[in-house]
Parts: C-alpha cells; sequence; structure tokens
C-alpha cells in the first residue's frame, strides 16, 4: 500500500513541494492537471496505461510546460459514474485543477458533463461517447482520441472495398462504447454493398463467449467491437471453437490493443484492425516514445497509453500559444480547439466541437523481433468524426445506438 | 442522559454549522454521506427491526431517481410532481415486490429480493427508449423549493440535512410506536406473534413497504445530487453499499445505520485520495469490525461504555 501516491508531486523535490502546497504560495503557482483514470476493476489496465505513459510525458519535459512547473494528480475513478464524478468534484474543488485528462469509460464521460459545463473546467477527453462531441456538444471539451466510430467508418469502407468481404457479422460489449462503434461500421460497411447478418452484444462482464460463439452465422467475416481486454478473451475462445478457418475475424480500435497483443500467440497473426495509432507508426514523436515505453514497461504503448501522450502534446501546444496562460479558461480553451499539431498518432486538429480529426489505420498483426505488432496496411488520413458525410445531415439522425441505424440484412 | 442529549446538540449544531466554514469538496461529501444515511437508514427498518435481510434494497432507490429524472427530462414535468409520482410509483413498486419477496423469509426472501432487484436493473440498462441505457440520463437541474436555489453546494447539504432529519426522526417515532414494537415482535417470535392474533405478513409488508418509501426519499436526494442517473445505480454493488453501512454501524439501532453509512462513504471517497487500494482498505476495515465488534461499531462502542462506567 503506497500512501500519498496519488498526490505525486513532480517537479521540485517531494518536501519543497509539500511545504508549497500547505502555505498558499501563489507566485509561482504550477500548473495542476487532474487525471481520471481507473486504476481499479476490470477497466484498470487501459487506466493504468494512461497514466504511466502521461507520467512519462511530463517526465521527458522536466515536468515543464511553456516554463511552467506541471503538477499531475491522478484520481481512481474505479470506472462508476458516481465514483467519477465524485472525484471530478475532488479534483476540481480540493485540489483546484486548472484542466483536467481523461475519464477513460463513455459512461463517465457523460456522468460529470454538466459539472463540467457548470464549473468551466478545461477537459482533454479520452472517452469515446458520440454525443459529448455531436448532439449535447460541451464547450469546454477537446478530444485528441476519437469518437467511437471514428475510426470503425474507414474500417467497414475497408472491409467491403478493400477486403471485398459481402456478408459480415458485428459483435461488441453491451455498453454505449460497443453500440455506437458497431452502428458505426455497420452503416459504412452496408452503404458500400456489404450486408451485415449478425449483431451480437455481450455484457462487459461476459465470463464466457460460449454461448455467444455458438450462436455465430454463417459469414466472410466478423467484426469485433470490444474493450479492454474482452477482445483477446474473445477471440482465444473463438479459436478454441476451430471458428478462424470459417470465419474471418477483424477488430476495432481496442480489439487487439498492443497491452493484450503481448499475450497472445501465432493465432493473432494476419488479423486486421483499425485505431488512430499503432506503436509501429514511424512519425519522428512516435519513434521516440514508442521505443521508451517499451524500455520502460516491457511492452509497446496501445491505445490508452498512447491517449494521455497525445493529450499530452495537445495540451503542450495549446500552453505554448498562449505563453502558458493557463489561468484565461476561455482563451485556454480556444487555443486548445486551435491546436495544429504533430503527435505520436500523425498530425492532429479540431473541428467545430472539439473533436480532433487524424489519421486512421488500418493495422495488421505481425511478428517483429519475435513480439506481435500492428504494423499500418493503410492509412486514412485526416478522418472527422462525421466520415465522409454531411456533418447537417449526420446530426440530424440519431445517435448510433443498438437500434440506429437498423440492421435490414440480418438472415434467420 | 444528559451528557448524550448535550452530544446531539453538539454534532447537530456542527452539522448545520459546517457548509460554513469547509470547502465544497467537504460540505458534497457530507451530502453523500447524508444520502447513504437515509438508504441505510430505511434498509434497517427491514434489516434491523424486522429481521429481513435484502439485497435489492438499490431497486427503490434507483427506481426513484429514474422516475424523478425521466419525467422531468423527458416529459418536462414540474419538479414536485415529479417527485410525487417517483415517492408514489416507488411505494407502488415496494408494495407489489413486498407481496412477491414475503412468500419467503431468510435466505429465500434475499434471493428474492436481489433477483427483483436485477430485473429492474437489467429493464434500466435494456430499455433504451425509456432509460438512455448505458448512456444514462442527463440534464436534470435542481428544485428551486420556495423560490430558494438549491444550486449551490451549500444550499443542497442543508435541504439533505433537513430531509435526513425528519427521515431519522419519523423512522425513530415508528420503531418506538407499537406498530414498531410488534414488528420486532415478528423478528424475534413470529409464532409467537401470529398465536396473539397479529397478522405476522401484514406487519412485515408494511415494513416493507415503508423502508421502500424511504429508500425512494433517498433516491430523490440522489439523483438531485449526481443529476445524472446510470444503470449501475441499481446494481447490486449498490444495494451492497447499503447493507454494509446496516451491519457495519449496528442493525436493529437507530444510531447504527448513521455511523456505517458514513464510515462506507468515507473510506469509498474519502481514503480513497490517499490510498490507492482503497478496497483493500475497505475489506479490512469490515473483516476487523466483524471480529471486535461483530453486533456492528454502535452497539459495541455501547458495551465498551457501560464496561468502562461500571
Amino acid at each position: 500500500m503506497k500512501m500519498s501516491r496519488r498526490t505525486m508531486l513532480h517537479g521540485t523535490a517531494g518536501l519543497a513541494t509539500a511545504a508549497a502546497l500547505s502555505a498558499p504560495a501563489r507566485a509561482a503557482e504550477p500548473i495542476r492537471l487532474g487525471l481520471l483514470t481507473v486504476k481499479t476493476g476490470p477497466l484498470a489496465s487501459g487506466g493504468l496505461d494512461m497514466e504511466r505513459a502521461l507520467t512519462m510525458f511530463l517526465k521527458e519535459r522536466d515536468n515543464t510546460l511553456s516554463g511552467r512547473k506541471v503538477e499531475l494528480i491522478v484520481a481512481d475513478t474505479a470506472g462508476a459514474p458516481a465514483t467519477a464524478r465524485t472525484k471530478t468534484q475532488e479534483l476540481v474543488e480540493k485540489n483546484d485543477v486548472h484542466c483536467l485528462m481523461g475519464p477513460l469509460a463513455a459512461f463517465e464521460a457523460l456522468a460529470i458533463d454538466d459539472y463540467i459545463r457548470e464549473k468551466q473546467i478545461p477537459v482533454l477527453g479520452v472517452a469515446a461517447a458520440e454525443d459529448v462531441t455531436q448532439r449535447k456538444p460541451n464547450p469546454w471539451l477537446v478530444r485528441g482520441t476519437s469518437s467511437s466510430a471514428q475510426c470503425a467508418h474507414p474500417m467497414g469502407e475497408y472491409c467491403a472495398k478493400d477486403l471485398k468481404y459481402k456478408t459480415m457479422i458485428t459483435i461488441g460489449d453491451d455498453i454505449a462504447y460497443g453500440h455506437e462503434m458497431t452502428a458505426g461500421f455497420q452503416r459504412v460497411f452496408e452503404e458500400n454493398g456489404g450486408k451485415i447478418v449478425q449483431k451480437l452484444f455481450a455484457p462487459l462482464t461476459a465470463p464466457d463467449y460460449g454461448t455467444y460463439i455458438s450462436q455465430l452465422k454463417e459469414a466472410d467475416a466478423i467484426f469485433i467491437g470490444f474493450a479492454g481486454s474482452n477482445g483477446f478473451r474473445f477471440l482465444r475462445q473463438f479459436n478454441e471453437y476451430g471458428l478462424q478457418a470459417k470465419l474471418i475475424p477483424v477488430g476495432g480500435m481496442t480489439a487487439l490493443d498492443e497491452a493484450v497483443l503481448r499475450n497472445m500467440g501465432d493465432e493473432a497473426l494476419g488479423i486486421v484492425t483499425t485505431c488512430w495509432y499503432s506503436a509501429e507508426l514511424d512519425n519522428p514523436a512516435n519513434q521516440k516514445f514508442a521505443p521508451a515505453f517499451r524500455a520502460e514497461n516491457k511492452y509497446d504503448p496501445g491505445f490508452y497509453a498512447a491517449a494521455t501522450y497525445v493529450e499530452g502534446a495537445v495540451l503542450e501546444a495549446a500552453l505554448k500559444s498562449i505563453d502558458g496562460k493557463i489561468e484565461d479558461k476561455p482563451a485556454f480553451m480556444a487555443a486548445l480547439r486551435a491546436t495544429k499539431t504533430d503527435t505520436v498518432r500523425g498530425p492532429v486538429r479540431f473541428d467545430e466541437f472539439g473533436n480532433v480529426i487524424g489519421n486512421v489505420y488500418i493495422r495488421k498483426v505481425t511478428r517483429k523481433e519475435g513480439r506481435l505488432v500492428n504494423s499500418v496496411i493503410k492509412t486514412y488520413p485526416d478522418v472527422s468524426q462525421f466520415w465522409t458525410y454531411d456533418q447537417k445531415a449526420f446530426l440530424a439522425n440519431p445517435v448510433y445506438s443498438r437500434d440506429w441505424p437498423p440492421a435490414k440484412n440480418l438472415s434467420n | 442522559m444528559r451528557t448524550r442529549g448535550l452530544y446531539t446538540a453538539v454534532s447537530l449544531i456542527s452539522l448545520i454549522v459546517l457548509p460554513f466554514v469547509a470547502g465544497d469538496f467537504y460540505i458534497n461529501l457530507a451530502t453523500q454521506v447524508l444520502i447513504a444515511v437515509v438508504f441505510s437508514a430505511s434498509l434497517n427498518i427491514l434489516v434491523g427491526y424486522a429481521g429481513l435481510s435484502s439485497l435489492g434494497h438499490a431497486a427503490f432507490l434507483g427506481f426513484a431517481a429514474y422516475i424523478c429524472a425521466g419525467t422531468t427530462v423527458t416529459l418536462g414535468l414540474p419538479p414536485l410532481v415529479a417527485a410525487v409520482l417517483a415517492l408514489a410509483g416507488t411505494t407502488l413498486l415496494a408494495a407489489i415486490f413486498g407481496a412477491i419477496a414475503l412468500r419467503a423469509s431468510g435466505l429465500g426472501f434475499l434471493m428474492i429480493t436481489l433477483a427483483l432487484a436485477q430485473v429492474v436493473w437489467g429493464l434500466a440498462y435494456r430499455w433504451v427508449g425509456l432509460t438512455n441505457g448505458d448512456n444514462g440520463l442527463t440534464g436534470l437541474t435542481r428544485p428551486h423549493p420556495f423560490g430558494l436555489s438549491l444550486d449551490s453546494p451549500a444550499a443542497f447539504y442543508l435541504a439533505t440535512l433537513l430531509i435526513t432529519g425528519i427521515a431519522l426522526t419519523v423512522i425513530a417515532i415508528l420503531v418506538g410506536s407499537a406498530y414498531g414494537v410488534s414488528l420486532q415482535g415478528t423478528r424475534d417470535q413470529p409464532r409467537r406473534m401470529a398465536a396473539l392474533g397479529h397478522n405476522v405478513w401484514l406487519v412485515r409488508w408494511t415494513a416493507f413497504i415503508i423502508a421502500g418509501f424511504w429508500a425512494g426519499v433517498a433516491g430523490l436526494l440522489y439523483v438531485y445530487y449526481q443529476r445524472y442517473i446510470h444503470p449501475s445505480v441499481l446494481s447490486m454493488a449498490t444495494s451492497a453499499e447499503g447493507l454494509l453501512g446496516v451491519i457495519a454501524g449496528g442493525s436493529g439501532t437507530l444510531a447504527g445505520p448513521v455511523v456505517g453509512a458514513a464510515l462506507v462513504v468515507i473510506l469509498k471517497n474519502y481514503a480513497s485520495i490517499y490510498i490507492e487500494r482503497w478496497n483493500m482498505l475497505l475489506g479490512a476495515v469490515f473483516v476487523l469490525i466483524v471480529l471486535v465488534m461483530p453486533d456492528g461499531i454502535v452497539p459495541g462502542v455501547r458495551r465498551l461504555l457501560a464496561r468502562r462506567d461500571r
């Protein structure tokens, strides 16, 4: 049990900072950055990666952004909406943070949404919930990761046009994230001539996927929209049932994350997935980040690690443009949204809702230097959350869900 | 008796003064403690006084919260109407669930309450058109009773304190009344009570309904505090936390759920700031309570004090 680890004081020696905290020394006040992440429960592996990468990002910059020290305060939301809210209040009211990063899960983001508006706290979001940058846009949010379906849209096109699949099955977690991602995939895949013949959703904490696997119908391929370690668990069982010969698995942005890839064997080889990041990207920022992260943690950075690292880069760029004056919240928020910078995921900029416009990569699992990696095989440049659709028409539709868009081609 | 009155007065005054001296974070923490107190106190009617352990009490808290949020956000009803509807609906639900669950007692009762609560939880997840499923319901604003704004943490805290005070007083009167005594009679000697001409089933059923009603009150406070509702509120974890509060504090005592609920909320929301593995601490504290004071903190401390005075 590590006492007080939560108040991780970076930069100045621990004692000095502690003294500075107790006395309201306002002279050279540090920037207080709150990270909402999940350190307990089923989502914890991603949550811990978020903390590790952000800590690394700050350490590389000597805990200084735009000439000001940065103090990182990490809060564990336990992946529960009510706790996420309490922890947000703690960071805002007790620690008086200047801005927040996180949270991880969509329902957590929705739980704190109105509180953020009320307190007007700039948030660098990670969770993928569609509507916070669409039908109910939050003016205090920028999201440098992606919306739930942002990477699934290009995957739908890739499956129909490049891989030439005619019929597909989708399966995902029975949470908003799973619904939204598979819905976006279905929409683009079907508009490109494909047919979704079966849609399945399993509970987030399903102990066993046997009942779902035995229901699978005949199709060319199956799209896996799972989060966390569920994609890995599903695929393992999928192989045990000997289905890989009959049905080709492809995945969404969290199905075969680098964090779980290290636990897999040859059965993962050749699986195609989509994401806004891969540890294999050869841009200059990532060529520094990925090896450094690997050296420190013994595995490749994935979705969650890259998420906070990208958000860190966005924060750095925005702070630079306003000379570190984070206290002027509207100016800081405007700077965040105007940010155009190169990050480990490639160039990012933001749309009018604060959602990222950036590259989406189609990746294939290959073996490199003995470990499994997600090699990039195709890049869709500058993908927006609206894909190729007209923004107005897109927003006039209901938000992606279990039932929208309706699946018209289900086989009986 | 005199010192006891003094203690009560001091703690009451400090509770009222708290929002004027503490920061927002601590006021909000205190509000959450109070809401948990109402919830645990309502459950204590069942667990402590009727001897019926329920693992499904969250159904009533969540049901009231969902009705309130649903009717105000989706239908645009005024908060007072929504509150009345929520409480009426929850009481009705408790009447129905009670009628089903009280076909059994002991373990059977526990399992039936658990199953019924899981049904409500499942509905909240699945009936997306009504509950917005896993995205939860947002957009609720706090009411303005008599033109007073409850938007600030301090105002909402004081309102919660008032309602908590009313809830605890009413429950105290209820427990001390003839009905309360007969309820405890059905807990200790159901057959004798039946032989004496009491309708044991009816006594228990009314207790179930009253417990459901006060859990509904806790649900209203909860939803107005959070201004967001998600199916996880209806999960077994919420019921279990309420039950932990009752058992840790001391079931069948008026002060027990107050102490127990405060302990659970503070461990969960405050200790977790300083200790990364707060789940373990929570577990360890409860194991300790069970080992040292098996009947709960309040009876345990009372026993210690009595020993000292002797």
